[in-house]
């Protein structure tokens, strides 16, 4: 079959994504709460058609329990399954964490090699929805800061494409999170089966002169600030991340090398967060080269409010990207 | 221990499983005792009856998760002593080249799918395993090994739900030994018996006698047969004690008086053992020269496992992903 040159959303990208994996693997399962078509095909969407076609052996609505749901993905995967499960919102990961952390983890680990988990855990976040505190939080950093998991966040349709596909066909558990800001953008299908490796960035835009390293749905927001300060001369190379953990060090050194001065954007809280990590392993690796202090544009140490203003407030703007690339500068 | 016993092969594979578990703690003991080897050990000295029981009626190719009080669960599904005890040593030649340790034993060729040190956390991923085996159509059967503590844990009622509504080929198997941890069974647990918490889930709920390895055995078989069918699972109580605490060391300061003693005189290895010959089952010469074989098995596993080397420092951050792993 041809790609489709017509754009498509994230969430038609995704839905592809499953059925082909579904279709070129009879090993690949996939569940989660109000999945099947008799309950709606996902909340958002995303899993519409894939019982009807795959049947609802393989392809399942589930009770609510997260704890449930991680954990027959991770006794299927232990024995040849590749699961993928639908957890609604990553904050709803919380309650499953004992399986996420402790097992889906460290069981590679423990039994010396003997068992793996192959796991994709889709789950779909992000601020400016007006969802309040407990239903919007970006929590990528915690599951990096678990050895053993693979934390994925896409940028746009066509890489989450490619990038869920390789989670699917991942030996490791693979945590993949779906901005939800993002589920409604275009974007061009890949071809069939298309993989883009994990653990690779994706220089989006070259420039000389800063590199704003970012992910998920603050590409698009570093991409524009990027525009915006060509004007004035400033030139921005934006680095995708695609995948959080393990993390390409060598596209951001290089990036760095070339620039010399870094900002890091995330939606995520700024303490301990990615943001911090990046920059301590640019100070280890390239100090003496960086010639201004590393800039971090976050959401703030705060929940994620829910009043307008205040939620508007929270999220990395493009102005709080453009100034805190400004200061890189003088 | 009322009804037909089975054939002398079964009952001598019974006899061999708990002789096996008693022996094995007895010595880990004793070398703990000794200062010559240092862990959190969990015994389950007095349990015997259970493991030995329900893997009489398994399959070889059926799944177990197993908790960190499952050491026994291991070694009646046939985990090979010597790479258990390597493993419970930390060396190289245990059965996850030292880097599960007691509390995470695995073995996939001998079915031991996954031991967990969270309590509660067996029943989510036997009801996976269960889940292979149903869309896989391989006629396996998973046992969920837990305590009575893990019943008031969340994940044994979303698991028990899951498992019903999806007829899991799974078998709920809770050693009831009275106590989680420090606490009383019925100062922390709101029904008089695990097995009345089936009825919430729609399965059986058998309480069972856990010290008669026959009436474990009965049980088990039928609750295997159940599953097979693709009837869906069991919860299965079966009532025991341990003999030495929540961790060895324990100082029992929390159990009544006498309650451990009584519990001992009903040690459930030497009662099965009296059985064997009262009945005619077997003489005493028979089943002394098992006890010799398996205590010769013993020796030469801890030998094994004392002579073992340590991993390789390469070992810390192999393993972690597909990527580094050998």
């Amino acid at each position: 079959m041809m790609p489709e040159n017509k754009p498509v959303t994230l969430v038609a990208a995704l839905n592809r994504a499953l059925h082909d994996a579904l279709a070129a693997d009879e090993k690949v399962i996939a569940f989660g709460e109000d999945f099947a078509d008799r309950e709606g095909g996902g909340v958002f969407g995303v899993s519409k058609g894939l019982s009807t076609q795959f049947g609802t052996s393989r392809v399942r609505s589930t009770p609510i329990s997260e704890q449930a749901i991680i954990g027959a993905a991770i006794g299927a995967s232990i024995v040849g399954f590749r699961p993928v499960v639908e957890i609604m919102l990553m904050n709803f990961t919380t309650v499953a964490m004992d399986m996420i952390v402790n097992h889906a983890a460290k069981l590679r680990y423990m039994s010396g090699g003997q068992t793996h988990v192959p796991i994709t855990i889709r789950t779909a976040t992000g601020a400016g929805f007006g969802i309040g505190g407990q239903h919007s939080d970006m929590l990528e950093a915690w599951f990096a800061h678990t050895a053993g998991l693979k934390v994925v966040v896409p940028s746009n349709p066509t890489d989450a494409y490619g990038l869920l596909t390789s989670c699917i066909f991942d030996d490791d558990p693979c945590i993949f999170i779906e901005p939800l800001g993002l589920l409604r953008s275009q974007g061009l299908l890949p071809e069939p089966g298309h993989r883009i490796p994990l653990g690779k960035a994706n220089i989006v835009r070259e420039g000389a002169d800063v590199t704003a390293v970012c992910y998920g749905r603050q590409v698009g927001d570093c991409l524009a600030a990027a525009d915006a300060l060509a004007q004035e001369g400033i030139r921005v190379e934006v680095v995708d991340l695609r995948t959080i953990s393990p993390m390409d060090m060598r596209t951001i050194t290089t990036s760095v090398r070339k620039t010399g001065r870094v900002v890091i954007v995330h939606e995520a809280v700024r303490s301990f967060g990615v943001g911090a990590e990046i920059s301590a392993r640019i100070s280890e690796q390239l100090f003496g080269l960086i010639r201004a202090p590393i800039q971090r544009v976050c959401g703030f140490d705060s929940p994620v409010p829910y009043s307008k203003p205040l939620e508007t407030a929270f999220l990395p703007s493009r102005e709080r990207i453009k100034d805190a690339i400004r200061a890189t500068i003088c | 221990m009322n009804q037909d016993p089975p054939p002398w092969l079964v009952l001598e594979g019974i006899f061999r499983t708990m002789t096996l578990l008693k022996l094995h703690d007895e010595r880990f003991r004793s070398l703990l005792k000794a200062g010559r080897v240092a862990m959190p050990y969990y015994s389950w000295r007095g349990q015997e009856a259970i493991p030995a029981g329900v893997s009489a009626a398994l399959q070889p190719d059926d799944y177990i998760c197993t908790i960190y009080r499952g050491l026994h669960d291991s070694l009646a599904r046939g985990v090979p002593l010597r790479e258990l005890w390597a493993e419970l040593l930390g060396k190289v030649t245990g059965t996850c080249k030292g880097k599960g340790g007691p509390m995470h034993i695995t073995h996939p060729k001998s079915g031991v799918m996954v031991t967990t040190g969270i309590v509660g956390s067996s029943m989510p991923i036997a009801n996976g395993l269960a889940l292979a085996s149903q869309i896989g159509g391989d006629g396996r059967v998973t046992i969920a090994a837990f305590g009575d503590g893990a019943s008031n844990i969340g994940a044994f009622h979303e698991s028990l739900n899951l498992a019903s509504i999806w007829k899991l080929p799974v078998i709920f198997v809770c050693s009831n030994n009275l106590y989680g941890e420090h606490t009383k069974f019925e100062n922390a647990t709101a029904v008089d018996r695990v097995a009345d918490r089936a009825a919430s889930y729609r399965m059986p709920g058998i309480r069972v006698d856990g010290n008669d390895p026959l009436e474990v055995y009965a049980v088990a078989q039928t609750a295997i047969a159940r599953a097979r069918r693709g009837e869906g699972p069991t919860l299965i109580e079966a009532m025991t004690f341990r003999f030495y605490g929540h961790v060895f060391g324990d100082q029992d300061t929390y159990m009544g008086a006498g309650e451990r003693a009584a519990a001992m005189a009903k040690d459930p290895v030497p009662a099965f053992r009296q059985w064997l010959i009262s009945s005619g089952k077997a003489t005493e010469a028979v089943l002394a020269r098992i006890e010799t074989e398996i205590t010769a098995q013993i020796d030469d596993a801890e030998q094994f496992a004392i002579a073992s080397p340590f991993p390789d420092l390469v070992e810390l951050e192999t393993d972690i992903y597909a990527e580094r792993s050998v």
